[in-house]
């Protein structure tokens, strides 16, 4: 169907022909989706794998908020409670958040973002999965045989001295996760360095990609130090070499700055890659380019740099010099800003921006919404003084679910439903998708706004039974359960319309929003070699142009290429009032 | 400059435990200023949001609105704005830590021993507590903690302090009370089965109630009583003289040596606190004193506990100091009423059943020993 048959067509009546092949239905059996080298289908793997271990890890975070619905612990055993919190930590953070946005949204969208055809290293990337894959079975197991319950921090000495439960079986998961990991980053890195399209450079790259690219070099620089922390701990059990105990001459602090000096930057993995879908889900909604582009760019590197040097705050209270506290915390309140600079950019971009109602732009502005109070409080924990007395207690805990949850799992959510068309090539329906995105959000509120509230009343973290005493922590505790509830319940509903949408969603246009990237030129779903002939890139980074030339790049008249419908009919700029 | 002298705003945030000691008004003043920067970004933020997203939506699906690139004065100075006010919070936060880190030097001394899973508190007086201590209202109070297995954390969500508990060193944490009551004690680090099961209360008590409570525990040796038994029960008089004059043993006289430096091998000199004492036990050869023989063995923790080492500590910070006490009752400077830091002379004199404790609170490890002159007024 061509521009001149759907012009003036209203936009729900047009539809694209659905494009005759594509890289799912390029070939088809269980071997090549397992031996694939398509970084399409890696993507997919990826996001049946990560939508699994984020279904686990609910489960457990279910279980700890059944259990503090009564101040008793009276659920379950204290011992299982350790274990419950431990695997909903462990889970999430090294097989969820870690890899959730890069895995998925990163290796479905890189390649083509530059206008290349795959990644660097295709086969190292389908080995980054199984790495993934081998890496979360050996974690899996080591719940299923009894689980650990250090807490995902693993601190000695009790993880290496004192816990009887799998430790060297689930880090050694968690080790081998790692290089999955290191080789994406890798993978990133080079493809964005070398296999960018001609004309495109490095100002001209979607934020996406500055984004993934800080998120890599926080891949490949600091995941080989957990490696060797975790290494360090199963050494310790395993041989007792005494690095950690101090009967042996080894100092239990040691393992502190080791660990958070890789897991403070793993939380900048977590959140870069959320920031480069919102720069995109702004643009694209408001279709204006990013104000301040550069200033976004820059400040994903220096978010990356500075991530580094902030590993103390952790350890205000574990006995470092408070010297060592001060310059911690001085560069802490420095790494807030950029992340402030970004907030402000995308703000600005609204102004008199064309701003749609579409699902990724709820999620987006969900995500600045609630990544500025998280961050906010981030400011709380950088404060010396404060940070005492709200340490290891449930503001912590709220503190970094408003950025993990508020931040990157909106990140994550908008992304999808941004990008579903050109996965899959089929809309989800929109109604749902909003309400559902209502629903989160109220749900997320409600389950993590009382934890401030607790952490700040004195309610230390990990604790399986709280004062009987405290009327009004028991209220706060309810409070929050019920918002986990709405919140659980408005998870599964894009499961269902996701999957529902795959053989019932109307099918999508190669450029349903519009949006100015150089995936949309390509139909959706895409051929498995992404662009037919390679793009040549001439203008700036979301400039909408006319829609000849915003069409699907392909050898003959674009007006022909199946499935190049765009709603803009003109692109001359407006001026809003 | 004391705590107790910075003025500070009287604020009382909601949601918040009661402020029970001379630090808590001052954290908490903190979270009032962070509350308000935080409300005052997030109203502008989302205000901002909503009213952007409602003036400016999308009204015809084909519209596409001009372009704009950016601002360097904007860039600049909503870079420069939030830096600064992020400075002010530092520099708050950073004054407040820094001095309620430094333990005060005229004190009431507590040990803690943090274990899986109950804390462990002994007084000076030789009083000992599980899950619960009693200390009086206004006195300055400095814990030396540690722990016998993993680590802990000791937290007062009332006096808005904690601090960790690491083996193989000891930590401090130093606290005083402004109201009487019954407050929390948590452990907020987590350590295994009973974590949360870990804790206790604190009873903050007036001056009489406090002393009545301490006679109650007569017949309590005092700590360094029970050192003094233990350096002679485990043979440490074999080799350490406690008295001045008199051959040099097989190891260092410990008679006024707390406090001091002491010389070691390898060039270097350390001042002999606590943790130098407690790691010439556990391990004699990491700092050995100039002019000895390698030859002090070796006491592990099944030889001797960590209360042990402390009690040990208590008996040897004695030596060599005189033998008035000087209660430190007034030596704090506090400009404030009661008597800080336990028994006054006075209340040792009319109560023979209060145990004479060798010393109050009058010598910090960073100083020598006060010798009956610091006091000028008792």
């Amino acid at each position: 169907m061509s521009t001149e048959q759907t012009a003036g067509m209203p936009r729900h009546e047009w539809r694209s022909r659905f494009p005759t092949r594509n890289y799912l239905n390029a070939d088809y059996g269980i071997k090549s989706w397992l031996l694939t080298k398509d970084h399409k289908r890696i993507a997919l793997l990826y996001l049946i794998s990560v939508t699994f271990f984020f279904a686990l890890g609910g489960a457990y975070a279910a279980a700890i908020r059944l259990e503090l619905l009564t101040p008793q612990g009276d659920l379950m055993q204290s011992h299982t409670y350790n274990k419950v919190f431990t695997a909903h930590g462990v889970l999430m953070v090294f097989f969820f958040l870690i890899p959730s946005i890069p895995a998925t949204l990163g290796n479905f969208l890189v390649p083509m973002m530059i206008g290349a055809k795959d990644l660097a290293f295709p086969k190292i990337n389908l080995l980054s999965w199984y790495i993934f894959m081998v890496g979360g079975i050996l974690t899996f197991s080591a719940l299923l045989f009894g689980g650990l319950d250090t807490g995902w921090t693993f601190y000695a000495p009790y993880s290496t001295s004192f816990s009887n439960t799998y430790v060297v079986l689930g880090g050694l998961g968690v080790f081998i996760n790692g290089f999955s990991s290191i080789l994406t980053g890798l993978n990133f890195i080079v493809t964005i360095h070398t296999m960018r399209a001609p004309g495109m450079t490095w100002f001209r790259l979607p934020l996406f990609i500055w984004s993934h690219y800080a998120t890599s070099l926080i891949f490949i620089l600091g995941t080989p130090v957990i490696a060797i922390t975790i290494l360090l701990i199963a050494l310790e059990r395993l041989a007792h070499i005494g690095i950690f105990d101090p009967a042996l001459g080894g100092d239990p602090v040691l393992f502190q700055h080791m660990f958070w000096f890789y897991s403070h930057p793993a939380v900048y993995i977590m959140i870069l890659p959320a920031m480069g879908v919102v720069s995109e889900l702004v643009a694209t909604h408001t279709r204006k380019p990013v104000f301040g582009y550069s200033f976004v760019a820059f400040s994903s590197l220096a978010i990356a740099v500075f991530g580094f040097l902030v590993w103390g705050h952790h350890m205000f209270v574990s006995g470092q010099s408070v010297y060592a506290g001060m310059i911690f915390s001085l560069i802490s309140f420095a790494v807030a800003i950029p992340s402030a600079v970004k907030v402000f950019n995308w703000t600005a971009t609204m102004y008199k921006g064309s701003i749609s109602y579409d699902a990724p732009m709820l999620y987006a502005f969900a995500f600045i919404g609630l990544f500025v109070i998280g961050g906010m409080t981030g400011l709380f924990l950088a404060a010396l003084g404060l940070d005492v007395h709200v340490h290891d207690t449930y503001f912590i805990v709220a503190h970094f679910h408003y950025i993990m949850v508020g931040g990157a799992v909106m990140g994550y959510l908008g992304g999808l439903h941004n990008w579903w068309p050109k996965i899959t090539g089929r809309m989800y329906p929109e109604g749902w998708a909003r309400f559902a995105a209502l629903v989160i959000f109220v749900g997320f509120n409600l389950t993590f706004f009382p934890q401030f509230l607790l952490g700040y009343m004195g309610m230390p973290r990990r604790y399986h039974a709280y004062p009987t005493d405290q009327p009004v922590w028991q209220v706060l505790h309810v409070m929050s359960t019920g918002g986990a509830s709405i919140l659980g319940l408005g998870m599964l509903i894009p499961g269902v319309y996701f999957l529902w949408s795959m053989r019932y969603g109307r099918f999508a246009p190669a450029n349903p929003w519009p949006a100015t990237g150089l995936e949309w030129r390509t139909p959706s779903p895409p051929p498995t070699e992404n662009f037919a002939v390679t793009p040549v890139v001439t203008w700036e980074a979301y400039e909408f142009r006319p829609v000849e030339e915003m069409a699907v790049i392909g050898p003959g008249k674009s007006a022909d290429v199946p499935g190049n419908q765009n709603p803009l009919s003109h692109a001359e700029t407006e001026e809003i009032p | 400059m004391l705590l107790t002298q910075l003025t500070v705003p009287q604020v009382t945030v909601p949601f918040a435990p009661e402020q029970a000691s001379t630090f808590a008004p001052h954290v908490d003043a903190l979270y009032a200023y962070l509350l308000i920067i935080t409300i005052f970004f997030s109203v502008v933020i989302t205000g901002l949001i909503i009213f952007f997203a409602i003036k400016y939506r999308r009204r015809r699906p084909d519209e596409v609105p001009r372009p704009r690139h950016g601002s360097m004065v904007l860039e600049v100075g909503w870079t420069i704005m939030p830096l600064g006010i992020a400075m002010t919070i530092f520099v708050w936060g950073a004054s407040t830590y820094f001095k309620a880190y430094r333990a005060p030097h005229q004190a009431m001394e507590v040990y803690v021993v943090g274990k899986q899973w109950m804390w462990k508190f002994q007084h000076q007086t030789g009083q000992r507590e599980i899950n619960e201590l009693h200390v009086p209202v206004g006195a300055r109070v400095k814990l030396t903690m540690t722990t016998e297995d993993v680590i802990h954390s000791l937290y007062f969500p009332e006096f808005r302090i904690k601090q960790d508990v690491v083996p193989g060193r000891y930590s401090q944490m130093w606290f005083e009370a402004t109201k009487t009551g019954t407050f929390y004690i948590f452990c907020a680090e987590y350590c295994g089965t009973n974590h949360s099961g870990m804790g206790g209360h604190i009873y903050v008590m007036d001056q009489s109630a406090y002393q009545q409570w301490l006679a109650g525990g007569a017949g309590a040796e005092s700590a360094a009583a029970q050192g003094q038994k233990l350096f002679q029960e485990r043979g440490c008089a074999s080799c350490h003289q406690t008295e001045p004059g008199g051959q040099q043993g097989r190891g260092p006289t410990l008679y006024g040596l707390f406090g001091h430096q002491q010389a070691i091998q390898n060039d270097g000199l350390v001042t002999v606190d606590e943790s130098y004492i407690r790691e010439s036990i556990r391990n004699p050869q990491a700092k050995l004193a100039l002019g000895f023989q390698p030859i002090m063995p070796v006491f592990t923790d099944r030889q001797l506990s960590e209360e042990q080492i402390l009690q040990l500590i208590a008996y040897i910070r004695t030596l060599g100091q005189q033998a008035t006490t000087t209660t430190g009752a007034s030596a704090s400077g506090s400009t404030t009423g009661p008597t800080t830091g336990g028994t006054s002379p006075e209340a040792q004199r009319s109560n023979p059943l209060a145990p004479t404790a060798p010393r109050q609170g009058n010598s910090s490890p960073q100083l020598p020993p006060a010798r009956g002159g610091t006091n000028s007024n008792r």
